[in-house]
């Protein structure tokens, strides 16, 4: 086991080192960060010693070993834009995402699983066809689309949530995290369930489709014909079956959520990494853009690591040895 | 409808949250919304607008700018040239910053030293303390600056740059002034906390020299994404907005909660050419898709006839929604050295297919027509509908619309033949005359943004002429003159003028600024309007 | 040699009885009327999008027909060049119902394109990683988590910058984000799947690698393949809307029904619904109908379904 958790990490500084290498290549593909920076009457000088200031007169290659060598005694370079130490600008964004992240996955869990169970158990009934149907919905509309009627229809026309902001943070240990008031709270619901959508979606279906493979399954027959209550059946025997999907699937969602919390992020104004990002990108600020995906990377590495633990548990029959 | 109840609700909510004082906190506290954020809190570090409105909320400057951009006493009280190269303003007495530290001379020579010295900065405020040869502290009240040729842009620059205090600000850094440690200054709001990309929270500086901001306390919010600004106004989260986007103006001047602000602002949109090519430009093509022997943007008749075909009051009309002014030179009336006589071309699509066909085009030519998307209002709509001039003409056009880090990117390569940028002028002839249709020279730090690369050595002489003239009466004619000049040869086709636009809930009112700058000092309960 | 995975996998996983695989495949997705409604609903939108340029009013793309002095108009108004809008016009002034026909072409394109060639790189990947394990396994997976941890809309930006814009560079885009959930769905079933006794009693016979992975393991992956790749033209055709929200997808005169949203979307607050509104129906109609479809594909396709 320490083997195999040694190896995914040496596994996971190559993809971090890829990583850096891939952004480096890409901004300088992009544009000149300069050019965009730059206030626009600043002339040929000014322009030549922005370009020194930010170190980016020398090549490319010398640039990047520049920034490896930082990276190493973890410094990740400062921001062009805020000029302040891109690590902490993320970290300060990040309790944000999570937040929102942690939210929409909850909401997903607790909205899709029953939904899905309910689908997969009585397939030909109206309500399932309904609940299919609506899934589709989830996944098919494009989420800035849903994301400004959600706040049209909530927060202009009923005027139950507010339209836009984070609301109210309580500090703890040192993080602010704003689902522990109430204002809080009803800043979260409308950009978590904008980003849950699809998610709910996917687990519906992905809950429906185990439940109607595990029905048929000869352990469940085997476990009907000896009589077990069909909530037992249902309970332990179907959904410790279909948990595996699901739990990879939301798993592996959830880096996806925090990655892609971009668009929602900047409808709700949301002051997560995903505004920063987007933000970051729009004007080439490199440095918050590698270390963005840098910190990515790492929490990617880290959820495959639990999905994939969570598998051995959830069905031996997956054992970590013989992929390591 | 029932919403709007439930709207005032939510904002007395907000309010009360803001500042917990009871019922009349409302009146105390202000919610306001931009569009684009305020990314440092220290004022030399980035030149970049949203920065200079939250820092023209915080600091103040030598040279003040009125909502119509027009020069008014900061920090100084008056100026005025002692010699042809020497420049004296006068010191405010009694000013103090935030932390109660006298404002004096010694702090503008502080400032003045700080500005090209910010480390790490992408853009700096330097270029307006270049001519500065020398600073000289006459006495606490008094400062002169020695340039070394005649300056008439003097005042203009100061009233760029924000001023420090060299016992607080000595050795500060720009972190120092993100973290609100080092957000000192002598302006009307002292800054209670920052969120990067987030909100700043103000307070009102009880102790200012001028008007007193009308709100104790200012959240000022961004919300970068359009749709989302506006719904939040409509709900009542936030009581003020700026960049209105023109596909709301509709729907809010029909709207009784709502009431908006208007002002003719500096910036202009136009089209640049590739004036650089004499042989083939890369995106003309004759009808077949070959290419041109040589450029036919440099004849001055295509040019005319591509400015000609474009109906500026239609895209301001259909386009705009009615927020721009179509424009046929740099700056809007009413400012300094604007062109009188001189109006938008009207459009001829005749007379634009005769000059065509004597330039030697009488079948016209294809080209393509670049511009960012997400940069100007409707930036990429505006090329669509001059796309569809152009083949009106038959200067058959195709769009095309990129993201602005690529496309500006592109564009300072000299890649395109045709396409759309934004200027956003000082209030002088000279601003956009020198950096974008003056020769591209790295020496003089001319054509900074004249990617076109146009080059008329006439042009640049009267620039540097009125360059060195210090009588402003002389100095506007020999601007106006540059500029019919410029015009004439069509070194840019302009379009229009942006007209900048703030909304807000009826309570409120608002002095609407040509330089786009969103500052809470700005803004008023509405029954005080009437007093003003 | 993968091209023809898809095509050739019910055939061993169905039996042969009286009736070919085909009629018999044939008869069981028919049993549910609502997949066959949806089919026929497909085929109209697919027909639509083949024969626009004949049907549509407009050609929505040539800038010379389009006036913005006909801009906005509402649904039903005769137009400058005395076309009849039903659907109304857009900004520019163009015909929504040229402009939706047109746009299905694109929208399908790359929603398809992308999901079937993503599908099967992910696919041919994922399996080849769960059937060989050590290092290949480790190699593709950190590929995999390399890819899904960029975030799609940066990678979408970075390749677009690269390549311009355009359709086929869209395709490309939205198949490099995307590959990496099928690489990701396929490994976890067929790890599970490699362990089943009919897998080893394949290897038990010294079948070629190829024909156990294609005809044996791939099989028994198919429905969450399917499930994904459904899901995946759905998200494909919404992930090219989003590029066209944020400025990166299609060219601005040749919109996709995602661009036509996007474009629409900021007129929504001012009551002016329809240019956001009807591609937006067209896209719901179209990938309802795809997902229909999908589901019961992946009902008749499971062999464990069977009884």
């Amino acid at each position: 086991m320490t083997v195999y958790l040694l190896r995914r990490l040496i596994q996971a500084a190559g993809v971090v080192l890829a990583m850096s290498l891939l952004v480096f290549l890409g901004v300088y593909a992009i544009g000149d960060p300069v050019e965009i920076l730059i206030s626009p009457d600043a002339d040929q000088i000014e322009r030549e010693r922005a370009i020194r200031s930010l170190g980016l007169d020398l090549p490319l290659w010398e640039q990047y070993l520049v920034f490896l060598g930082k990276a190493l005694q973890g410094d990740l370079g400062r921001s062009f834009v805020f000029n302040e130490p891109a690590l902490r600008l993320i970290l300060d964004r990040m309790p944000a995402t999570l937040e929102l992240a942690v939210g929409a996955t909850v909401a997903a869990i607790i909205i899709g699983l029953p939904l899905g169970l309910y689908a997969g158990l009585r397939p030909d009934s109206a309500v399932s066809k309904a609940i299919m149907a609506g899934s589709i919905l989830g996944f098919s509309l494009p989420t800035f689309w849903v994301g400004l009627m959600l706040i049209m229809v909530f927060a202009v026309q009923l005027g139950w949530l507010p339209s836009t902001g984070r609301g109210e943070t309580v500090e703890v240990l040192g993080v602010r995290w704003s689902f522990l008031t109430w204002n809080g709270l009803s800043h979260m619901i409308l950009p978590a369930i904008n980003l849950s959508l699809f998610k709910i979606s996917l687990v519906i279906r992905l809950t429906r489709a185990g439940v109607r493979e595990a029905m048929l399954m000869d352990y469940v027959k085997f476990a009907r014909a000896k009589g077990l209550s069909p909530n037992r059946v249902v309970f332990v025997h179907v959904f410790k079956n279909i948990l595996i999907p699901v739990v990879t699937v939301v798993g592996l969602e959830f880096g996806g959520t925090i990655a892609f919390s971009v668009v929602t992020e900047s409808i709700f104004a949301w002051p997560g990494m995903g505004k920063l990002i987007i933000d970051s990108i729009n004007v080439l600020d490199r440095p918050v853009m590698v270390a963005y995906l840098m910190v990515i990377v790492l929490m990617f590495v880290v959820i495959n690591l639990v999905v994939d633990i969570t598998y051995t548990v959830l069905d031996p029959r997956v054992r970590l040895e013989g992929k390591a | 409808m029932a919403g709007t109840a439930h709207a005032a609700a939510g904002a007395l909510l907000s309010a009360l949250v803001l500042a917990p004082g009871g019922a009349r906190a409302q009146q105390a506290a202000l919610t306001m919304a931009v569009g684009a954020p305020v990314t440092s809190l220290d004022p030399h570090y980035h030149q970049l607008s949203p920065n200079n409105a939250a820092a023209s909320m915080i600091f103040d400057r030598l040279v003040n700018t009125d909502h119509q951009s027009r020069m008014v006493p900061g920090l100084a009280t008056e100026w005025r040239v002692v010699e042809p190269t020497v420049w004296e303003f006068k010191l405010r007495p009694g000013v103090r910053f935030h932390n109660g530290q006298e404002f004096t001379a010694d702090d503008v020579a502080f400032t003045i030293a700080r500005v090209p010295n910010v480390p790490n900065s992408p853009s700096s405020f330097a270029i307006y303390t270049r001519p500065i040869r020398e600073v000289q502290v006459v006495d606490p009240l008094t400062i002169r600056f020695r340039t070394e040729m005649p300056y008439p842009l003097m005042p203009m620059d100061m009233s760029n740059l924000f001023i420090l205090d060299r016992q607080t600000h000595e050795g500060a850094a720009t972190e120092d002034f993100n973290g609100g440690r080092a957000a000192v200054g002598t302006g009307p709001f002292r800054v209670v906390s920052h969120r990067n990309g987030d909100r700043i929270e103000f307070e009102r500086n009880d102790a200012y020299w001028g008007d007193r901001p009308a709100f104790a306390r200012v959240n000022y919010r961004m919300i970068t994404n359009d749709a989302a600004r506006t719904a939040a106004l409509l709900a009542g989260d936030v009581e003020f907005i700026d960049q209105v986007p023109t596909s709301d103006l509709a729907k809010l001047r029909g709207d009784q909660r709502v009431a908006l602000s208007e002002a003719t602002g500096m910036r202009i949109i136009f089209l640049g050419l590739d004036h650089m090519r004499t042989d083939a430009s890369p995106f003309v093509t004759d009808n077949n898709g070959q290419p041109l022997p040589r450029n036919p943007l440099k004849d001055v008749r295509v040019r005319r006839a591509l400015s000609l075909a474009i109906d500026r009051h239609a895209i301001v009309d259909r386009v705009m929604e009615g927020a721009a002014t179509p424009s046929g030179q740099y700056l809007p009336a009413g400012i300094y050295s604007h062109v009188p006589g001189l109006e938008a071309p009207r459009a001829d699509p005749d007379a634009a297919r005769r000059l065509l066909a004597e330039a030697g085009y009488p079948q016209g030519f294809r080209i393509q027509l670049n511009g960012p998307n997400d940069r100007y209002i409707n930036d990429s709509r505006i090329i669509q509908a001059v796309g569809q001039m152009w083949t009106r003409i038959g200067v058959r056009t195709a769009v095309e619309a990129q993201p602005w880090p690529t496309f500006i990117g592109r564009a300072g390569r000299q890649e395109f033949s045709a396409f759309l940028v934004g200027w956003g002028s000082n209030p002088e002839g000279s601003h956009p005359l020198r950096n974008l249709s003056a020769t591209w020279d790295r020496e003089r730090g001319w054509g900074a943004s004249n990617r076109g690369r146009y080059s008329n050595p006439e042009l640049d002489r009267m620039i540097e002429q009125a360059l060195s003239e210090l009588d402003d009466a002389k100095r506007e004619k020999i601007l106006q003159d540059a500029q019919r000049l410029a015009m004439e040869d069509v070194a840019i086709i302009p379009l229009h003028i942006q007209t900048n636009i703030w909304a807000m809930r009826r309570n409120l009112a608002h002095t609407a600024r040509a330089d786009e700058l969103t500052r809470a000092q700005d803004v008023r309960p509405a029954a005080a309007a009437t007093s003003r | 040699m993968s091209s023809t995975t898809l095509g050739a996998a019910p055939v061993p996983a169905v039996p042969p009885k009286i009736e070919t695989p085909f009629h018999r495949f044939v008869a069981e997705f028919a049993a549910s009327p609502i997949a066959v409604g949806a089919l026929v609903v497909f085929a109209i939108i697919a027909l639509v999008a083949i024969l626009a340029p004949w049907i549509a009013p407009q050609n929505p793309y040539d800038l010379a027909v389009l006036d913005i002095m006909d801009g906005r108009l509402e649904p039903g108004s005769v137009g400058g060049t005395g076309i009849t809008h039903w659907l109304g016009t857009d900004d520019q002034g163009r015909d929504m119902l040229s402009g939706i026909m047109y746009g299905l072409r694109i929208s399908l394109t790359v929603g398809a394109g992308s999901a079937l060639i993503a599908c099967l790189v992910g696919a041919s990947l994922g399996m080849l990683a769960a059937y060989a394990g050590g290092r290949t396994d480790s190699a593709i997976m950190r590929l995999v988590d390399l890819q899904l941890s960029f975030p799609a809309i940066l990678a979408a930006l970075m390749i677009l910058a690269f390549l311009g814009k355009g359709i086929l560079n869209v395709v490309i885009a939205i198949v490099v984000v995307e590959w990496a959930y099928y690489a990701r769905t396929v490994r976890g079933s067929a790890l599970v799947e490699r362990r089943r006794e009919y897998i080893e009693a394949a290897q038990c016979l010294a079948l070629p690698t190829h024909r156990v992975i294609f005809r044996h393991l791939l099989p028994n992956c198919l429905p969450p393949l399917i499930v994904v790749g459904t899901m995946q033209i759905a998200r494909a055709i919404a992930l090219e809307a989003t590029l066209s929200f944020l400025g990166l997808g299609v060219p601005i005169t040749e919109p996709s029904l995602g661009l036509l949203i996007a474009n629409g979307y900021e007129y929504m607050l001012s009551g002016k619904y329809w240019i956001s509104f009807y591609p937006g129906i067209a896209l719901l109609v179209t990938i309802v109908s795809i997902n229909l479809v999908g589901d019961q594909l992946r009902d008749v396709l499971n062999p464990r379904l069977k009884k």
